[in-house]
C-alpha cells in the first residue's frame, strides 16, 4: 500500500520519517499543553490555599482553633470568632438543600417520565433560564418582594403551626422581620433548584430505554421504575447535581447578603437575622483594617474552603461506598 | 514613540503595578480605574479614593473642574478605610475619609488632613401613621433604642417625649450598616457622647457590635434605606441625602442646647459654625452634639488626606488646586446636592495652616 514511501530493502523513506517526526512532535506538544492546562488548575488551587493560610495565620495564631467555635465578633474590641458565620452558612445551605432536592427530583422525573411531548421542551428551557438569572436579581427579589410577603403571611402561619411544637418549634418563633436565616435558605433553594433539576433531568435522560421499558413491561409503576431502575443507574450524576447546588449555596454571596439580615448574633430561631461566611466577607472586607479583623476574615474564607472540601470529599466517599455495596450484591 | 506617549505609558505602568498591589482589596473597583487610566493620559490628572458619602459632590466638582481647566479628577468611592489604605500605599494622590485620622497617626505617616464638605446623619423610621419629624427623641433615648433596652414604640419613655403624638405600639427592629462605614462612626460617636450606657457597652467606631436583640444589617446607605422601608416598625440611620431622596420618615432630635431640631442644610450649617477647627490638631473631629440653638446633633465632615512631602509634587499641587476651586466655586453645587459647604473662615484656615505644610515644589 505504502510502496511509494518504502524502499525495497524495507527501510522507511526519509519523507515518511519526517512526517512521523512532525506527528510525534505534535503529539508531544499536545500532550504537554493539555497537561499544563490541567496542572495550572492545581497550582491555582495551591496558591489560593497558601495565600489564605498566610493571611489567616495571625488570627488563627491569636485565637487558636477555638476561633471556629467562638461566637464573639467585636470589631471595636478586636475579638473575633467564626461560629456565627459558619453556622449561618451551614444552616442556610441545609435549608436550601432540604427544599430544593425533593422539588428538583420531582421536576426531573416529570420532565423525563411523565411530561407530554410538546410541554417537555418549554418546561426544560424555563428551568434552564432560571439558572441563568444573576444572583443579585434573586437578592433584590428576596428583599423587596419576597421578604415583606414572607413576614406578613408566611411567618405568622409557621409560628402558629410548627412553632407550637415543643422543642422543635423554637426554630420557628421570634419577630416577623421577613429577612433572616430561613428567608436566606428559601431564596437559596430557589437559586440552586434549576441547577439540580437540570442536571437530574440530563442524567435521567441517558438511562437506556430498554431497561425502563422492560421494567414497565413486567408491570412496574412509574415510581418503581424511577426508584429501582433510573435512580440506581444515575446515582453518580444525581449526587453530582446535588453537590453542584450545595457548592453554589455555600458560596453564594450577593443574594444571601440581601436577605440574611447581616447580624452577628447566634439565635436558635430560623426567623432571626444571622450572617454567612460569604456575606460577612462581602460586607466587611473592603473596610477591614489590617490586623486581627483583616486576618479573621481570611480565616473565615479558609473555613469556607475547608467546608467545601469536606462536602466534596463526603460526596466522593458516598459514591465509592455505594459502588462497593453494589459490587457485593451482584 | 513620542515622549508624550511614553509618559502616558509609564503612568499607566505605575497604575498597573499599584493596582496589582491593591487588587486583592478593591478588585472590582480597581478595574474601573484601569479603564479610566487608559482613556485619560494628562499628566495633570489626579486620582482620589475613599469615603462613599461625599462621592456625589466630588464627582460634581470634578465635572465642573474639568470644564474649567481640562484636568480630570478621578474619584473611586471605595469606603473610608479603603481611602486611608490607598493613600498609605501611595496609589492615589489623595485619600478621603469620613472617620478622621488621629493626629498622632497623621504625624507618623507624614500626612495632613482637612475637612472638605459637611453633611448629616439622620435617624429614619418606618412606623405606620407617623409623619416625618413627628417623633422627637433625645440622645440617651435613641441610644437605648439602638441598644435594645427600649424594644417597643409604645414605650413610656418615648411617649413622655411626644405628648399628643399617636404612636402605634410595635416591636422595634434596629437597622444598622453591615459594612464598616464613616456614617456608623459619626452616628455611634453621637450615641457615645450622649449616653454613657452606650459608651460603656458598645463604644464608637466604623463598625460596632450591635447589641439590640432584634436588629438587621444593610450594606451601604441604600441597604439600610431599603431595609427600613421594608421592615415594619424599624429604625435606622442614613446620610441625609438618602433620607431626602427616598422621602423617609426622619426623627427630630434634641440638641445640646435643648431644642428639638429637624435635619436640613440650615441645622447642619449651624452645627458646623459652632465648631472651632483651629483648636483641633489635625482638624480630625466629628461635629456631633455641637452647641448652638439650631445645631443638628449628628453632623460630620468628610476629610481629605494628602502627603506633606508627596512623591508626585505636580499631582499634589493639582489636588490643592482642585479643592481650592471647590471651596471657592463649588458652594452652589454642594447646596444642590444637600451638602453644606465649609464656611469661609474654615477654608481660609485650611489654606493658611494645612496646605502651607504640603511641599508642592
Amino acid at each position: 500500500m505504502y510502496s511509494h514511501l518504502e524502499s525495497t530493502s524495507g527501510a522507511v523513506s526519509p519523507q515518511a520519517l519526517k512526517k512521523a517526526r512532525v506527528q510525534r512532535l505534535q503529539d508531544a506538544l499536545f500532550h504537554r499543553g493539555t497537561q499544563f492546562f490541567a496542572l495550572s488548575v492545581l497550582f491555582a488551587l495551591l496558591g489560593i490555599i497558601i495565600s489564605l493560610v498566610i493571611n489567616a495565620w495571625p488570627a488563627l495564631h491569636e485565637f487558636g482553633p477555638s476561633f471556629f467555635f467562638t461566637e464573639e465578633w467585636d470589631v471595636v474590641n478586636g475579638e473575633f470568632g467564626g461560629l456565627i458565620a459558619i453556622y449561618g452558612t451551614l444552616a442556610t445551605s441545609i435549608i436550601a438543600l432540604l427544599i430544593a432536592v425533593p422539588l428538583s427530583f420531582g421536576i426531573a422525573v416529570f420532565l423525563t417520565e411523565l411530561c407530554p411531548g410538546p410541554l417537555r421542551r418549554p418546561l426544560g428551557t424555563a428551568v434552564e433560564l432560571l439558572a441563568a438569572v444573576p444572583s443579585i436579581i434573586y437578592g433584590m427579589f428576596g428583599l423587596f418582594i419576597f421578604a415583606p410577603i414572607f413576614a406578613e403571611y408566611i411567618q405568622p402561619v409557621l409560628a402558629a403551626t410548627i412553632g407550637q411544637i415543643p422543642g422543635f418549634g423554637i426554630l420557628f418563633r421570634g419577630a416577623f422581620n421577613g429577612i433572616g436565616i430561613l428567608c436566606a435558605g428559601l431564596i437559596l433553594a430557589m437559586m440552586i433548584l434549576p441547577f439540580i433539576a437540570s442536571v437530574m433531568r440530563d442524567v435521567f435522560e441517558v438511562v437506556p430505554p430498554v431497561l425502563k421499558e422492560s421494567a414497565y413491561g413486567i408491570g412496574c409503576t412509574t415510581w418503581e421504575v424511577v426508584r429501582k431502575i433510573v435512580l440506581p443507574y444515575t446515582k453518580a450524576g444525581v449526587i453530582g447535581g446535588i453537590m453542584l447546588g450545595l457548592g453554589r449555596a455555600l458560596g453564594e454571596t450577593m443574594a444571601v447578603t440581601f436577605v440574611i439580615g447581616n447580624a452577628h448574633r447566634l439565635s436558635p430561631s430560623l426567623f432571626a437575622p444571622g450572617n454567612s461566611i460569604a456575606s460577612t466577607l462581602a460586607n466587611e472586607f473592603g473596610e477591614a483594617e489590617f490586623g486581627p479583623h483583616f486576618s479573621s476574615l481570611f480565616a473565615l474564607a479558609l473555613a469556607l474552603f475547608i467546608i467545601t472540601f469536606l462536602v466534596l470529599a463526603a460526596a466522593k466517599w458516598l459514591l465509592v461506598s455505594m459502588e462497593k455495596k453494589q459490587g457485593l450484591k451482584t | 514613540m513620542s515622549p508624550y506617549r511614553s509618559v502616558a505609558m509609564s503612568i499607566e505602568d505605575e497604575y498597573m503595578k499599584s493596582l496589582l498591589k491593591t487588587a486583592l482589596l478593591n478588585g472590582a473597583i480597581s478595574i474601573a480605574v484601569v479603564s479610566i487610566a487608559t482613556t485619560s493620559a494628562f499628566a495633570a490628572d489626579i486620582t482620589g479614593a475613599g469615603a462613599t458619602f461625599p462621592y456625589p459632590i466630588y464627582a460634581k466638582w470634578a465635572e465642573a473642574y474639568k470644564a474649567k481647566t481640562g484636568s480630570n479628577m478621578n474619584y473611586q468611592s471605595i469606603g473610608s478605610s479603603g481611602g486611608i489604605k490607598q493613600i498609605k500605599a501611595k496609589t492615589v494622590d489623595f485619600g478621603a475619609t469620613d472617620n478622621p485620622v488621629k493626629f498622632d497617626d497623621l504625624e507618623k505617616e507624614g500626612l495632613v488632613q482637612f475637612p472638605a464638605i459637611i453633611g448629616g446623619v439622620v435617624p429614619v423610621i418606618n412606623v405606620e401613621g407617623v409623619k416625618p419629624g413627628e417623633i422627637k427623641l433625645d440622645g440617651p433615648t435613641l441610644a437605648d433604642i439602638f441598644q435594645g433596652t427600649i424594644t417597643n414604640w409604645g414605650d413610656k419613655r418615648i411617649a413622655i417625649m411626644n405628648p399628643g403624638v399617636k404612636i402605634p405600639s410595635g416591636d422595634i427592629t434596629v437597622v444598622h450598616r453591615a459594612d464598616g462605614s464613616g456614617t456608623t462612626a459619626i452616628f455611634t460617636d453621637y450615641l457615645a457622647k450622649t449616653s454613657s450606657l452606650w459608651k460603656d457597652a458598645v463604644g464608637a467606631g466604623p463598625a460596632v457590635k450591635w447589641p439590640a436583640a432584634s436588629s438587621v444589617g444593610g450594606k451601604g446607605n441604600e441597604g439600610v434605606a431599603a431595609n427600613v422601608s421594608r421592615v415594619k416598625n424599624s429604625v435606622g440611620y442614613v446620610e441625609y441625602a438618602y433620607a431626602k431622596k427616598n422621602k423617609m420618615t426622619f426623627i427630630s432630635l434634641k440638641n445640646k442646647d435643648g431644642n428639638f431640631v429637624a435635619p436640613d442644610d440650615l441645622t447642619f450649617a449651624a452645627a458646623a459654625a459652632g465648631t472651632d477647627w483651629s483648636k483641633i490638631p489635625g482638624m480630625g473631629t466629628f461635629i456631633t452634639n455641637a452647641s448652638g440653638a439650631k445645631s443638628w446633633p449628628i453632623t460630620g465632615a468628610s476629610f481629605i488626606l494628602v502627603y506633606k512631602n508627596p512623591e508626585k509634587k505636580d499631582s499634589a499641587a493639582e489636588v490643592l488646586k482642585f479643592f481650592d476651586f471647590a471651596f471657592k466655586e463649588g458652594k452652589k453645587m454642594a447646596e444642590d446636592l444637600d451638602y453644606v459647604a465649609m464656611p469661609d473662615t474654615t477654608t481660609d484656615y485650611i489654606r493658611k495652616n494645612v496646605w502651607s505644610a504640603v511641599k508642592t515644589k
